[in-house]
């Protein structure tokens, strides 16, 4: 059947681009890291598609609203970013990797699978959820000690948000405790993936440049056989400049 | 009758695990089928009933949460939804009632009725070619129902009914986002057949007490209620039992 076909799961499914996610705790520098892949790729004149967590407009408003309601539960707040997840991955994840561009992702399934369970939702049911989105080409694991990514936040921060600090789980009553404490499961959740998922391990505590040069060392790796589509297309597309 | 009523609380897969002290007391009874089935009529109907004899009655069904109608109205609106989107976003909305409303009914002692649950969804999803082991997966986190009541009706009953009632075909109900035939007539027929062969599917492996839609409603409404008193009388002999 020609429809079981299109919404046939995503683990074993081919494609011709090339998708990089990249994952960690907040404050690991990955998105720094993801915006100078992004123009690099860019410069080189590779057809680059970007996405992050959490940014579909589909639910924007329901996300916004129960938020400030603290209206969530752990299941509802999985699902909800599932929506967000999968609305994404329908519309600007799934065609471009179809049409051999390079997808960059700033957190992917794994976010969810670290976030949901870490707020005590089961690991094999989130699994399940998302079992319908494609293994990216790299999954890149920003890995810091917990000081280190819980500073970078909290320095400059005049507050952190209800559900950011993961005061939902009712870890602390202290927002800055309870964000320590929260983030500490997180960090352990990707830390028993990374084997798994065949993460890839970048050392998060050295200088931004130092972090870019072995990202970029991977991503050439990576990319060695890789074959853009022909230009023509793109140009009519406007994929790329 | 008493109206608190010792009902097992079990989930169909992995649950709500972060409530672990969760006990439901009242019943789930679940009222299932297409649109123009006469569904919520006898929704209605069993839940006036129901209060007549002295139970207090919930009622949830689709798309009614607080978290998730407006999302849902609004995105079909513009008909931009990918299919695993639009489960999700139902799933979602499920999932907002199962915990703010059916769980803590239910731990009150109420009785609660379902005008469409889980079923409707999967039937939707799977008549959209989504994989059936993800579903039961994904709806894992819903409680298993006393009673699964379906209205059964053919694809041409409904199709009169729709247009009896509304003057015209609905978008959705036609499956025009498929769609599955070369006009919407065409495609509301085949679409129809599609859910209720799903449905059916799914009746034989859910155990749904399968109801003919065709006679009156006060016909369908006193099947209904023969089954749902008799169950609810096994139940209050049980707990006198115990």
């Amino acid at each position: 059947m020609a429809l079981k076909k299109i919404r046939g799961l995503g683990l074993n499914k081919k494609y011709p681009g090339r998708l990089i996610v990249v994952e960690g705790c907040d404050g690991s520098g990955k998105s720094t890291q993801l915006h100078l892949l992004r123009v690099w790729l860019q410069s080189q004149g590779y057809p680059v598609v970007y996405t992050e967590w959490n940014s579909s407009a589909i639910v924007k408003q329901a996300t916004r609203r129960a938020k400030r309601k603290e209206l969530l539960t752990p299941t509802t707040f999985s699902l909800i970013h599932a929506c967000d997840f999968a609305d994404r991955y329908e519309k600007v994840i799934l065609p471009p990797l179809h049409a051999g561009c390079i997808v960059l992702a700033d957190r992917y399934v794994y976010t969810a699978y670290a976030r949901d369970v870490a707020r005590g939702c089961d690991l094999p049911w989130v699994r399940n959820t998302y079992r319908f989105a494609v293994k990216p080409t790299i999954a890149f694991y920003f890995h810091a000690p917990l000081e280190v990514s819980i500073s970078r936040i909290l320095f400059g921060r005049p507050s952190l948000k209800y559900y950011e600090a993961g005061m939902d789980t009712g870890l602390s009553l202290d927002p800055v405790e309870s964000f320590k404490l929260f983030q500490g499961k997180i960090k352990e959740q990707y830390d028993s993936m990374a084997r798994n998922e065949q993460f890839v391990v970048i050392d998060a505590t050295r200088t931004i440049h130092e972090t870019w040069e072995e990202v970029q060392k991977v991503v050439l790796e990576k990319l060695a056989d890789y074959e853009p589509p022909s230009k023509q297309n793109l140009l009519s597309q406007g994929i790329v400049a | 009758m008493s109206s608190v009523l010792p009902v097992r609380a079990r989930f169909y897969g992995c649950g709500l695990p972060y409530l672990d002290d969760l006990e439901p007391t009242g019943p789930l009874i679940v009222i299932e089928g297409s649109d123009c089935s006469g569904r919520s009529t006898q929704t209605q109907m069993l839940k006036e009933s129901l209060e007549a004899a002295g139970h207090a009655v919930l009622e949830m069904g689709i798309r009614r949460s607080d978290l998730m109608a407006k999302a849902i109205s609004a995105a079909k609106r513009g008909n931009l939804l990918g299919k695993t989107t639009l489960s999700l976003l139902y799933a979602t909305d499920l999932a907002d009632q199962l915990e703010n409303r059916l769980v803590p009914a239910m731990q009150a002692g109420f009785v609660v009725l379902a005008d469409r649950y889980i079923y409707t969804l999967m039937a939707r999803d799977l008549a959209r070619g989504a994989d059936l082991k993800w579903l039961k997966r994904l709806f894992g986190i819903a409680l298993e129902p006393d009673l699964i009541i379906f209205l059964d009706a053919e694809p041409e009953v409904l199709f009169h009914r729709t247009l009896a009632k509304y003057g015209e075909l609905n978008y959705w109900e036609s499956g025009m986002d498929l769609p599955m035939g070369s006009s919407m007539f065409e495609s509301f027929l085949k679409y129809q057949a599609s859910l209720r062969k799903h449905f059916h599917r799914l009746g034989d492996e859910y155990g749904f007490h399968m109801i003919d839609a065709t006679p009156s409603p006060k016909k369908i409404h006193k099947q209904i209620s023969a089954v749902v008193s008799g169950y609810l009388a096994e139940l209050t002999q049980q707990s006198a039992d115990r």
